[in-house]
């Protein structure tokens, strides 16, 4: 009997302490407080604004490529689909969408073909120069495009390459390149060189442990690196813009020149229909990406290099 | 017999290594595998090292008009750089778009990152719509901003709809509408960063911490602080060079004639409306020098911060 109010009383003062505790606003380990901090208010609301921008941004852009007459009311007063069968003739979107998807896959594949082995280089590797090597790597992406795209182009028009097709990859390739190198190196790091020294030990050639054993390491990186620089290029305004012309313009460039087209911008309808395709394009773009990357990776994946 | 007089050779120095001279060559690292990075060093040096050396040596030959209007030899370009106010007043423009924008998004990001590093429902959805603005690029955000925060937008209907304001508010063609597209596409990238760096801050130095009686306001300053500050620099620099570069936006949204006049724009018209190829490639390269100052000044006082390991999977 006794015992029982004793331990009574120990739940009792126990109680008193929690109590105390949350008085003091401290709270026993694993315990919430029921009202938000205003630090979570904060927080909140700040992410709430950004998206109610975000949704209404995009939102804007999709209802006024399916709106008509759209001018002091809410939403237009009508729907319609005509503003993209008009942007697809009035701009020959087929021939855009064809540049912008052969630019962006042949700068991939040649970055991750010219990247790759270099990046391997640079984290298997000590050698004379490396560092230097290293900042000329580093440089196409730290200075800002317009810096390096001004005198690039204008070479490139000096060549007689001005508004082709090739300008418009080969200005791609410069900080693709870079970039696969730089996100690559420290993925090799982590491959554990005795797989290699295995396979080497066991007679394979150099390009045999290339092809039989790293790249099935590799696959992944290269996928991450590869959608990465799919994104980068198919948004990628500022180089194209400076060397592309009618003819090899990208999707980007072009829905530019038609919202500043000379003599007063196009209907604001036909550009937004060609946001949404763009928009449409990366969003699939995206859903593929993040089957194969974490989110974090689409910015985060530099940080390494920059670190030293 | 020969293998012996051939290691016993007296006449060269304790050290000397007899191989052959690919052999020594490789032990410092130098050998055939290493063409591997030819390709990509040919790629850097035509198409970055090659036109960068062109256009600063294009910078020395300016055009006649500019060095009859300004003088200054072969340095006309500079001269006018510095003299025009109309060319010099844009490195102002853009570095009161450009600063204030970067501090904003880093300043803004980090207690967001604070408050979600821990697992919660739709932490991953969350970020995946945060990736979004950086798929969406400048140009669709502009054209976004413009339909939605513009005089008829959704915007300015509903804060005029609910008596907030009595008219609409001036929120594009200004300099209000590029820090808009910059703060939405460049707050995610920093928030994305910033939470990968805090991500590598090992949890248990805080409940080290904890453990020995320090509150959350000296958990922050003297523990997680100080082990973020050096990736806080690092994203403010990146954000920075995102920001500084503003081109399409400041064209779409802003006012590209007056308060968003930035130099990526004053390069652009100097190169493609005035065919200025060397004044285009002053202002460019006048670009990349302010930039990398303030990149220089940033990096300075990180190296007075904590450098090594925060312990984490970062």
């Amino acid at each position: 009997m006794s015992s029982h109010t004793a331990q009574h009383d120990a739940a009792a003062t126990e109680v008193v302490n929690i109590a105390e505790n949350r008085n003091r606003g401290k709270l026993p380990p694993g315990e919430k407080p029921l009202v938000a901090s205003p630090g979570t208010w904060f927080v909140w609301a700040g992410v709430a604004v950004f998206f109610i921008f975000l949704f209404g941004i995009i939102s804007s852009v999709v209802v006024d490529s399916f709106g008509k007459g759209w001018f002091t009311t809410w939403l237009p007063q009508e729907f319609t689909v005509s503003w993209y069968q008009s942007a697809w003739t009035r701009f020959d979107l087929t021939h855009i969408l064809g540049v912008t998807l052969v630019v962006a896959f042949v700068v991939v594949v040649v970055s991750i073909l010219v990247g790759v082995p270099a990046a391997y280089m640079l984290a298997r590797r000590n050698f004379p120069l490396k560092r230097l090597v290293m900042v000329l790597f580093l440089l196409p992406i730290l200075i800002p495009p317009i810096t390096f795209g001004i005198p690039l182009a204008t070479v490139m028009y000096n060549f007689g390459l001005g508004r082709t097709l090739i300008a418009v990859i080969l200005v791609n390739l410069v900080p693709s390149i870079p970039f696969v190198i730089i996100t690559m190196t420290p993925f090799i790091e982590q491959i554990n060189p005795s797989i290699e020294n295995a396979a080497r030990m066991c007679g394979a050639s150099m390009r045999q442990v290339f092809v039989r054993v790293l790249t099935p390491l590799l696959i992944p990186g290269i996928l991450a690196a590869g959608i990465l620089i799919l994104v980068r290029t198919v948004g990628m305004f500022e180089l194209t813009f400076l060397v592309s012309g009618p003819q090899s313009d990208t999707l980007v460039v072009a829905i530019y020149r038609a919202m500043t087209s000379a003599g007063g911008s196009e209907a604001r309808a036909l550009v937004s229909s060609m946001g949404v395709i763009y928009t449409a394009m990366m969003l699939i773009i995206l859903i593929i990406a993040l089957r194969f990357i974490n989110p974090t990776q689409l910015v985060a994946q530099v940080k390494e290099s920059r670190e030293d | 017999m020969t293998a012996i007089t051939e290691t016993h050779r007296p006449n060269l120095p304790k050290g000397t290594s007899t191989a052959s001279r690919a052999h020594r060559l490789a032990e410092r690292g130098v050998d055939t595998k290493l063409l591997m990075l030819l390709p990509a060093i040919v790629f850097a040096l035509v198409l970055f090292v090659y036109p960068f050396s062109y256009g600063i040596g294009l910078t020395f030959q300016p055009l006649p008009e500019i060095q009859d209007k300004f003088g200054g030899g072969i340095f006309a370009n500079y001269v006018a750089f510095f003299k025009d106010p109309f060319i010099f007043d844009s490195v102002w423009i853009t570095m009161r778009l450009a600063l204030p924008v970067a501090l904003f998004n880093v300043i803004v990001s980090i207690p967001i990152a604070f408050k979600l590093r821990h697992k919660f429902r739709g932490k991953r959805f969350m970020s995946t719509l945060l990736v979004l603005p950086i798929t969406l690029g400048t140009v669709l955000t502009a054209q976004g901003l413009l339909i939605f925060a513009g005089r008829q937008g959704w915007l300015n209907r509903f804060l005029m709809e609910t008596g907030i304001i009595s008219s609409p508010l001036p929120l594009v063609n200004n300099y209000l509408g590029v820090v808009f597209s910059l703060v939405i596409s460049g707050f995610p990238f920093a928030y994305l960063l910033i939470s990968s760096y805090l991500s590598g801050i090992d949890p248990s130095l805080e409940a080290a911490a904890k453990t020995l009686g320090a509150n959350w306001k000296q958990r922050f300053t003297k523990v997680t602080l100080p082990l973020l500050a050096p990736g806080l620099a690092t994203t403010f620099i990146l954000t920075f060079v995102l920001a500084f570069s503003v081109f399409p936006s400041a064209r779409l949204v802003g006012d590209p004639l007056g308060g968003t006049r930035v130099m990526a724009l004053m390069a652009y018209r100097s190169f493609a409306e005035q065919i200025n190829y060397s004044m285009a490639s002053t202002i460019a390269i006048m670009m990349g020098v302010v930039e990398l100052i303030v990149i220089a000044i940033v990096l300075l006082g990180r190296s007075f911060l904590y450098k090594g390991s925060t312990g984490g999977k970062g």
